[in-house]
């Protein structure tokens, strides 16, 4: 087995990447399931963003990532599923049941709902807004949640303008009650 | 800022509830102190960044309740700052609700027509503009055209946007950087500074105690400027009369902890929370099929895609503003626009296999986030949200630095509630399915609960010392001096954005809160203009001042 850290830090990819899939790395990479073409959370950034202080949740990361294997665990013995002892347990599971496990705990009555929503929170942020970066230089590094997302750069002084923003056409009949000030009756 | 500073007025909070009585009072001779808990930001540190840290998470505070997450405004200028500004007038019906108490919920004496004048006050003071179809987004004018193929109407909204000086950048939640939108730092808040008014931003209130005199004495803490868990000071000051108008997140939390020390408050305080019946659904457009369909295609060539352009809501469909209809089968559909980050992750794949809101099914989705189009419901809830205990400091346990935290409200929905959203999800489903024209799911509320960024009602105003925590004039029932002028106040879900009758009932309160303040000794006087000196509402509510909040 890996280094407690390296134990963390895969645990943590395999989270991310259970929340926004992606391909593998590398061949034999087993923190990314290699669910989805392209990127996903993890090349993102999602543990650059987890690890970002000001998220709040970085201090609770060993806790977490601990948590996820014991729990990993449990759902491995109640289905008699035999898991690779080579990696951490919740990297062990297939993606399937990372995902299970991953719904079981963010699922309403849960009683650490909170944690994992929160967790699953950030690594969608990591991908759809880049947070741990400043956007406009997120985009021009290419980074890939903007890029898939269509994101295009902002003008030079790092400000989104778009002069042409409408079909400029009547488009529906207006309410027939609508008020003098625009409102509704 | 000592341990002894006294003035006339404490105003907690400086949204709408809070810069309007600010402005008219200090213009009319008063001594006024405005305490704001998020920092003050100036229209060049509005940021199109969705970085940590940028003008996106300092303004806003997103909190998770058990049940119901509220977004608000956490800046001077309040949620005006970081909301979209479309300000329709709430609908006639809306004033004749009876909700969960099975009688009129509002105040007799307050109508639409009642409140028309302040409506019109509001409306020239911001100012509030009609708009026509040139000035609406891809996103409304599809929208628009959505609700034509189906037979139904779409009206562009009123708002309170200078369209000459947008660049439809839709980064509206950051703060404005090109002052477009009239938000309360370009009206209210510099006209309230000029008659001497004081603003301290990061002080948040933690409690209110009344002194041997009759005063008040307010306690505050300062808080940092980045790290929002961290306390830098603390002290208190000394007032006449208390207006609190911390939004609805926080008005109540604040009377909660001054509970030990003002004596018991009235029961509504901390119940009747509505989410006003918001709720939100995404549509994955299919772009060949509207331009087969509707026609529809940009200049470039392109059919939508412009999911990312535009400011905020345009465009709404009101139909369904009948007052005949039942109550809970009442509700506006909106165009709106709804940044990455918070936006997306509630999302859900329409027709997916669960889970629907994360997964491969759900990034195939992000892939197309171009093409969203999302869809605001706002119907009729049931003022079931309820606050538990107060959390040590502020509104909520802070998780990040900014913008995430854990609060203390619980809502359940009733299945009044739960069957006007289902209505409003199948009449949106209707619209936007139509001969294939697009694949539409509702958000989860699985995940953080229902989602609202118009919490109301909180500490509201009515004739039934039982189910309202505010008599007809705003003052605390049995706390006289103790006024609450926030989206706290409004009685009940509106059915239509709610800013603007927020602000109405806002200046409806000041010509009270002015009487209770000369009754306390106070020289002030009322009949300010509009900010920009214009007397036009000035004249329209002249006479009426004398007997609103009487």
């Amino acid at each position: 087995m890996d280094s407690d850290e390296q134990v963390k830090v895969s645990t943590l990819e395999a989270y991310a990447d259970t929340i926004v899939p992606g391909e593998k790395r590398f061949p034999g990479d087993h923190a990314i399931a290699g669910a989805s073409p392209g990127p996903g959370a993890v090349v993102a950034g999602a543990l650059e963003l987890l690890h970002t202080e000001a998220t709040g949740v970085t201090v609770g990361l060993p806790y977490l990532a601990q948590a996820l294997n014991e729990h990993a665990k449990i759902y491995a013995k109640e289905r008699d599923l035999e898991l690779d002892k080579g990696s951490p347990p919740f990297v062990a599971l297939s993606f399937v049941d990372r995902t299970a496990l991953v719904r079981s705990l963010t699922a309403p009555g849960h009683p650490e709902k909170d944690g994992w929503v929160s967790l699953a929170l950030f690594c969608n942020m990591s991908f759809d807004s880049a947070a741990h970066k400043h956007t406009a230089e997120a985009i021009a590094e290419g980074h890939p949640g903007l890029l898939a997302m269509g994101y295009t750069a902002p003008d030079e002084d790092g400000l989104w303008r778009f002069p042409k923003f409408s079909y400029r056409r009547e488009l529906a009949r207006l309410h027939p009650d609508t008020t003098p000030s625009g409102s509704p009756a | 800022m000592n341990a002894h500073d006294q003035t006339d007025v404490v105003i907690v909070g400086s949204g709408f509830g809070g810069s309007i009585p600010a402005y008219h009072l200090a213009a009319g001779g008063a001594k006024v102190t405005v305490l704001e808990r998020g920092p003050w930001l100036e229209t060049k540190e509005f940021e199109h960044d969705y970085l940590l840290g940028s003008s996106y998470t300092r303004a806003f505070d997103f909190v998770v309740g058990d049940g119901m997450s509220v977004l608000g405004g956490n800046c001077v200028g309040g949620g005006s700052v970081v909301y979209f500004a479309a300000m329709p007038r709430a609908p006639k019906f809306v004033f004749e609700r009876h909700g969960s108490i099975g009688r009129r919920m509002w105040p007799s004496v307050l109508t639409r027509d009642t409140l028309e004048p302040w409506y019109d006050r509001v409306s020239d003071s911001l100012p509030v503009s009609t708009q026509d179809w040139n000035d609406v987004s891809y996103a409304g004018g599809l929208w628009a055209a959505l609700c034509d193929h189906s037979g139904r109407t779409a009206n562009p909204a009123p708002v309170a946007v200078d369209n000459d000086r947008c660049v439809n950048c839709n980064f509206m939640m950051a703060g404005c950087r090109f002052d477009a939108k009239r938000s309360l730092l370009t009206n209210y808040l510099p006209a309230a500074l000029a008659h001497g008014a004081k603003i301290r931003p990061l002080h948040e209130v933690q409690r209110i105690e009344r002194i041997d005199d009759g005063d008040y004495r307010v306690h505050f803490n300062v808080v940092d400027d980045t790290d929002y868990r961290a306390r830098t000071g603390s002290g208190t000051i000394d007032a006449k009369v208390v207006i609190i108008a911390a939004g609805a997140g926080a008005t109540p939390v604040i009377l909660q902890r001054s509970e030990a020390a003002l004596g018991t408050m009235p029961h509504a305080v901390g119940r009747y929370f509505s989410g006003n019946g918001e709720r939100l659904n995404t549509a994955i457009i299919d772009e060949e099929r509207v331009r087969e369909v509707l026609g529809l295609s940009r200049e470039d060539g392109k059919v939508y895609e412009a999911n990312h352009i535009g400011k905020g809501p345009t465009v709404a469909n009101w139909d369904k503003l009948d007052g005949s209809l039942p109550e809970y089968e009442r509700y506006s559909l909106e165009q709106l626009y709804f940044p990455p980050g918070l936006g997306t992750i509630l999302a859900q794949v329409p027709d997916g296999d669960e889970p629907r809101w994360f997964g491969a099914q759900k990034k195939e989705i992000l892939k197309k986030w171009s093409s969203w189009l999302t869809i605001f419901l706002m119907t009729e809830d049931d003022n079931e949200g309820v606050f538990g205990a107060p959390p040590p400091t502020g509104n909520a346990y802070r998780i990040s630095q900014q913008m995430l935290g854990r609060g203390p409200l619980k809502y359940d929905p009733t299945p009044n509630t739960l069957h006007g959203w289902s209505l409003a999800d199948a009449e949106c489903k209707e619209i936007l399915e139509k001969d294939g024209l697009a694949k539409v799911a509702p958000w989860t509320n699985d995940v953080v609960g229902a989602y609202t960024v118009h919490p109301l009602a909180s500490c509201r105003i009515g004739d039934d010392p039982e189910t309202s925590a505010l008599h007809p004039n705003h003052e605390l029932r049995n706390h006289p001096g103790i006024f609450v002028t926030d989206s706290a106040s409004v009685p009940g879900a509106l059915t239509v954005n709610p800013a603007m009758t927020i602000a109405a009932l806002a200046e409806r309160s000041v010509p009270g809160i002015v009487r209770a303040l000369r009754a306390r000794g106070v020289d002030v006087t009322y009949g300010a203009p509009a900010p920009d000196g214009s007397i036009t509402g000035r004249r329209a509510v002249g006479k009426l001042s004398l007997v609103a909040g009487s």
